[in-house]
């Protein structure tokens, strides 16, 4: 799971079955001191979750087993809104940039 | 399977009913060499790991529900060891 914050809604009339009355959120996945980080993701929303919160989500197969029937093709589902990240200082979270092409992986990488 | 120190833990009151009553650990991937690599992700704990611990981490969905022993569900990541040593690194 991985940091991002919500920063917009996705309305989509025409949809997967599987995804009926779903909500569909932009995300911006961030590292854990909030700092964006990589690519705009859409995720599915299973914790209400609303623009300009901080939130953690799932990517790959896992994304889709959020849902009550697993059978259906999410990649990235939001499960949680974060209320605190704990860092002490002396281990830093942020001491790495990410690993080569990190930023720019292809669904399903988490 | 990979080498991770834990770095933090996140708190969140409001996630998903397959969260409840888990421990959310903020772990640093590690190269060989024991140096950062790669971004921090959120894992779930299963063996009362805390800040500091060197960790063994899984990443797939399988193992972390043999490991949580429940059906599988939005979990993948997941601390299942704590590293006494590496030899050979």
């Amino acid at each position: 799971m991985h940091f991002a914050r919500v920063t917009g809604t996705v309305v989509c009339t025409a949809k997967v079955p599987s995804w009926r009355g779903q909500r569909l959120l932009l995300v911006q996945p961030t590292d854990p001191h909030g700092a964006p980080q990589g690519r705009t993701l859409v995720a599915i929303d299973l914790v209400s979750a609303a623009p300009g919160q901080r939130v953690f989500y799932v990517r790959g197969r896992e994304a889709a087993n959020a849902l009550p029937d697993a059978d259906n093709p999410a990649d990235a589902a939001i499960v949680g809104i974060v209320d605190d990240v704990r860092a002490p200082a002396s281990a830093p979270a942020d001491s790495a940039t990410g690993p080569p092409g990190g930023a720019r992986r292809g669904p399903g990488a988490a | 399977m990979f080498l991770a120190r834990v770095v933090g833990d996140v708190v969140a009151t409001i996630k998903h009913p397959a969260l409840e009553q888990r421990k959310l650990l903020l772990v640093q991937p590690l190269a060989g060499d024991g140096a950062p690599v790669g971004r921090p992700a959120i894992a779930v704990d299963s063996v009362d790991a805390g800040v500091g611990d060197h960790v063994l981490v899984v990443d797939e969905g399988n193992s972390a529900a043999q490991v949580l022993q429940r059906p599988r569900g939005p979990i993948r990541t997941v601390v299942v060891g704590v590293v006494d040593e590496v030899a050979g690194a």
